[in-house]
């Protein structure tokens, strides 16, 4: 058991960076998921389906094509990439929020899917009800919609936190594999696996991915149960 | 008060085309499915934008198509109450009943929290969760959560229909307590000639999309003709009496009403309480001369001032009982035989067992029956 917790400061960093970025990339997704998840459920406008492609690209693509796509529009030389550092100062090549960036986006089709699936399932009736009650539209999504779609808002984002924990190729290929900058637990077991000695480095990693992930899991499941039963849709 | 309404309105190969005007207070949208009443009570709510034409409430405008005028329906202050209740699963009752509450400027809250609590008898299911209700209960907070807004007009649409009679008699007291102890008009849609007769002072008939008459309760009744077929034999004068007195002894509450009094089994109000009921035309027979060594109590003497022809061997024939009009439906031939025909004097015969629950509506129910 000592070994397992017998960590390296470098391996420690590649966990809490990991976490961190996880964490990032998830809350970061959740307002735009939620945005484009109503677009895609309710919307009904010219160029749905090239949205709905567009947000699912990440999901057929191979994760380095997402990455390199990534590298040369967020990159130092991208136009968005400059435009970003230029006027916000934000930068995100070879950072850990480029990681996040890259993390995010890998994850983002899986949140989107699980937050429509809920906005469709949602009885407009009810809206409808709000509405006579004196609610505004802003209201009645606030007070009756978010709170009806809370399960499937956790369980998107738990997906994309999962996926973000597990994302590899985007992220090596976007902001590469740098100790304490953007050296997260898969680049980091990567990186074990191609020293000759490293396997067991590589086994606590991985051992220690799997304990988060599940406790993850183990945490929605929780906190789904629990907003279930306090809408007795049990 | 008044509901003006002047709507076109198509839905495919349904259209609506209906102009009504109202100050009742509690108007009755009466028709059979597919007349188009749930889609026109959904365009005073705001849930239904008309292709044209205008809806007022009281002079203020929420529709005018020609003059671009569309007041959302959160801007309307018009309380609903649908027929599947609508509660919200993630509240408990007490929040249900007060999210409109939170979005009525303060100015404007009549409605206070523990008078409507008391009104429907909903004080018990405060803390409670909408799944755990029973139908009759969840329409009870539905019509709570719709007072609390402190709403201009409430409209309900078929509150009644998916529940079962136990249920509906369960309600209906309630709603007659709406409309006699609180200020709101109400709308009300239904296809239902016992809750109509009931419940609404002036009734709107709805068919294929067109308004097929409207006036006061009691003359919409008298016209058979304008009943749903299937509700036909549901029809018949609808009389506002007053218990005169009961008697116990016999399990009977004699009402006092312009044709004389009249016994119906008995009523668990107190004397002098107004009674609404409803004589079905089926249930009535024409007598020429006073009878006697009969079984019926209620015989009233009349003047008939309407025969007109009804279905298949039937005739209705109009009884102007010393001001309230009692319809009969009989054979042809029973006319024939009895040679009645505008202007005779005859007695109208009603047998005291055949007023029921659906047709003596009043005071709320003491008894635990079904």
């Amino acid at each position: 058991m000592n070994w397992l917790l017998d960590l390296t400061p470098d391996e420690w960093n590649a966990v809490r960076l990991s976490i961190k970025v996880a964490t990032v990339a998830m809350l970061a997704s959740l307002p735009p998921g939620i945005l484009i998840a109503l677009l895609l459920a309710r919307g009904q406008f010219w160029g749905k389906t090239l949205l709905n492609g567009l947000v699912h690209l990440p999901l057929i693509l191979p994760p380095v094509v997402t990455g390199y796509l990534l590298l040369l529009t967020f990159g130092r030389r991208g136009p968005a990439g400059a435009f970003l550092a230029e006027h916000f100062g934000i930068v995100f090549s070879f950072r850990w929020t480029g990681a996040a960036l890259a993390c995010g986006i890998m994850g983002f089709p899986l949140m989107v899917r699980a937050i429509r699936l809920s906005i469709e399932a949602v009885d407009r009736k009810m809206e409808a009800a709000a509405g006579t009650l004196g609610a505004n539209p802003l209201w009645v999504f606030a007070t009756i919609t978010l709170p009806l779609i809370l399960p499937g808002l956790i369980a998107g984002a738990i997906l994309a936190f999962a996926k973000a924990m597990g994302e590899f190729g985007a992220t090596i290929t976007f902001v590469s594999n740098i100790p304490n900058e953007t050296q997260t637990l898969p680049s980091a077991i990567y990186t074990f696996t191609q020293v000759p000695g490293g396997d067991e480095g590589a086994l606590r990693l991985t051992l220690i991915s799997i304990v988060i992930s599940m406790a993850a899991l183990v945490a929605s499941e929780v906190l789904a149960r629990r907003v279930g039963r306090r809408m007795d849709i049990e | 008060m008044s509901v003006v309404v002047d709507i076109g309105h198509r839905l495919g190969d349904f259209g609506i085309d209906a102009c009504f005007e109202s100050a009742g207070r509690l108007t009755a949208l009466f028709g059979p499915s597919g007349s188009g009443k749930t889609t026109l009570i959904n365009m005073i709510a705001g849930l239904i934008r008309p292709d044209k034409g205008r809806i007022a409430i009281d002079g203020r405008v929420l529709v005018d198509t020609a003059a671009s005028i569309f007041v959302p329906k959160h801007r309307r202050r018009i309380g609903m109450v649908f027929q599947d209740a609508r509660l919200f699963p993630h509240m408990s009752v007490a929040s249900n009943l007060r999210y409109g509450r939170w979005f009525t400027p303060t100015a404007e809250r009549y409605a206070d929290f523990n008078a409507v609590v008391d009104l429907l008898g909903i004080g018990p299911l405060l803390e409670r969760r909408p799944a755990k209700l029973s139908g009759g209960e969840k329409q009870r907070v539905a019509i709570g959560r719709a007072l609390l807004a402190s709403p201009k007009l409430l409209l309900m649409d078929e509150p009644l229909a998916s529940l079962d009679d136990a249920r509906k008699a369960e309600i209906l007291p309630y709603i007659e307590r709406l409309r006699d102890e609180t200020k709101i008009p109400i709308v009300y849609v239904s296809h239902s000639v016992s809750e109509v007769a009931r419940l609404a002072s002036d009734v709107v008939v709805l068919a294929q999309g067109k308004v097929a008459a409207s006036g006061p309760t009691g003359a919409i009744m008298q016209r058979l003709d304008l009943l749903p077929a299937e509700e036909r034999g549901e029809g018949g004068a609808v009389l506002d009496t007053a218990v005169l007195r009961h008697d116990e002894a016999f399990g009977m509450t004699v009402l006092g009403s312009a044709a004389g009094e009249i016994r119906v089994p008995l009523l668990a109000i107190p004397a002098g309480a107004p009674v609404r009921i409803r004589i079905r035309a089926r249930d009535v027979m024409i007598a020429t001369e006073l009878p006697t060594g009969l079984s019926a109590l209620n015989i009233l003497p009349g003047t008939i001032v309407a025969i007109e022809p009804g279905e298949g061997p039937a005739v209705e024939v109009g009884i102007d009982c010393n001001g309230a009009t009692i319809l009969a439906r009989i054979t042809e031939q029973s006319r024939q035989a009895l040679k009645l025909r505008l202007g005779r004097k005859v007695f109208a015969v009603v047998k005291t067992v055949s007023f029921d629950r659906a047709n003596t509506g009043a005071g709320l129910p003491v008894e635990a029956d079904g």
